[in-house]
């Protein structure tokens, strides 16, 4: 949800685009964390964790707990809180073990 | 790449010290992990206090803004955000990367500015979506304009707790309440004072026991808690929320300076492992200095002027012209002192009289 009047902040949003999330549309601002737009739409739960296939979310918002690693356009573990929104983009959710990329 | 003066981490500290010292004609560069430079600043919407400092009554904003503004117009600075250093080697290189690339930096001298992580305290389903540390919500909220939920439960009552708290009541959330696990507010009392005029309870000898829910926070469990903050049992009450923000403390981010062979020393005062350092801030390791929270969990105010000292004796010590260079750094660690002499900077004011006591200090 995203916040309508603030006492002090102005909001300067990119331009509005379209993304996928498990091949579903959804909308966000350009430039934005991939994080906040995911946030946004609801969505909370954004990769099962390693071992016990825990669902995890946002977490520390700085690139840091590992909590948040996404499949962006195929590439596995992309720290989706420090990686701007394009166009476009796919995103999936993070599996326990991540398939390695073929380049 | 190559440059005189690395300075890893772009927040108060690093970008202070960059500027100082590229004032008089050091080269900088500056690096940092995030989407943008400022660190924790560009999320700071309340006014910083104090008198002895210039940015007394300026939002934290406003003063990020004001720093990345000078070091782009500054020719002597280059500046690289989504940058991370991820390693130091025995050559003296750093390597950091950038997306998919990679980049060998080489530096004469270097100040790691890596600021903090954030502490997590342990709790059934402390994982579970929902449950955020209080830094990621004000990134949410303040930088990207993301409500981070409808109901949130705070843990801790410390400055930061009680500004988040504050925060998210401003962006239209609701605060279902305040839990500290000490017998009192650790913050600053005009913080507290605003939370408590609204009526948002603060639990005091309160922990959590357990976030609620299965994919996702709807709930949460407390617990009083005894002398050694073991929960008493029969004490436990439930709250509905959907958001659960961890403003439980920080740790300095060190690993760069752990790895570079900088003498350590645990001073829980100071926020756990702290590189010693003397009183220009530069590690045992010649030409390595630390600045901000890396150093010690203090504030922007304090980073800042840690950071200006850094500068001061980076373009100092490569040689440069520094005018009045004694005055200044005189000047710059008075000020610190100054600082440091509230009753809220007394366990800051302990920490430095241990650090002074190791071994091997400077």
């Amino acid at each position: 949800m995203r916040i309508k009047n603030h006492p002090i902040l102005d909001f300067k949003h990119g331009r509005r685009v379209k993304f996928y999330f498990e091949g579903e549309e959804y909308y966000g601002f350009e430039e934005e964390p991939i994080a906040a737009a995911l946030h946004d739409n609801g969505v909370m739960v954004y990769r099962e964790s390693l071992k016990l296939k825990r669902p995890r979310g946002f977490f520390c918002a700085v690139g840091h707990c590992a909590s948040c690693f996404m499949i962006v356009d195929g590439k596995p573990n992309v720290r989706v809180c420090v990686t701007p929104l394009k166009e476009g983009m796919r995103i999936e959710r993070g599996k326990s073990r991540n398939p390695l990329r073929k380049e | 790449m190559n440059t005189e003066f690395l300075v890893i981490g772009g927040g108060p500290a690093g970008l202070s010290a960059g500027l100082k010292a590229a004032k008089y004609g050091v080269k900088v560069l500056i690096v940092d992990d995030g989407i943008s430079l400022g660190g924790q600043l560009i999320k700071q919407t309340h006014k910083f206090f104090g008198s002895i400092n210039q940015f007394a009554s300026i939002r934290g904003i406003e003063i990020a803004d004001k720093l990345i503004e000078q070091g782009k117009q500054n020719q002597n600075i280059r500046m690289m955000e989504r940058t991370t250093v991820v390693g130091y080697y025995d050559d003296g290189s750093f390597i950091a990367t950038r997306d998919d690339k990679s980049y060998v930096i080489n530096a004469q001298r270097v100040l790691v500015a890596t600021g903090a992580a954030e502490r997590v305290v342990p709790f059934r389903n402390n994982d579970l979506p929902g449950v955020y540390g209080a830094g990621a919500v004000q990134t949410l909220m303040n930088l990207y304009g993301v409500l981070p939920g409808e109901n949130v439960l705070m843990i801790g009552a410390g400055n930061i707790g009680l500004i988040v708290s504050y925060q998210l009541l401003q962006a239209g959330s609701k605060m279902v309440g305040v839990a500290e696990a000490t017998s009192r507010c650790g913050g600053y009392w005009v913080h507290a004072a605003k939370l408590k005029r609204i009526g948002i309870p603060i639990w005091t000898n309160t922990t959590i026991v357990e976030a609620l829910g299965d994919n996702k926070v709807r709930g949460a469990r407390l617990a009083k808690v005894d002398k050694n903050f073991s929960p008493i049992s029969g004490s436990e009450f439930e709250v509905a929320c959907d958001t659960i923000c961890l403003a439980v403390g920080l740790n300095p981010l060190v690993d760069l300076l752990w790895q570079a062979g900088c003498e350590m020393a645990y001073i829980p005062e100071l926020g756990g492992d702290i590189p010693l350092r003397n009183e220009d801030m530069e590690t045992t390791r010649r030409g390595f200095y630390v600045a901000g929270d890396a150093a010690a969990i203090e504030e922007a105010t304090s980073a800042m002027l840690e950071g200006e000292l850094v500068g001061l004796a980076v373009a100092n010590s490569l040689g440069y012209k520094v005018p009045d260079y004694n005055k200044q750094r005189g000047r710059i660690i008075s000020q610190l002192k100054e600082l440091r002499g509230a009753e809220i900077s007394q366990h800051i004011r302990k920490g430095i009289e241990k650090l002074k006591q190791t071994k091997n200090y400077a």
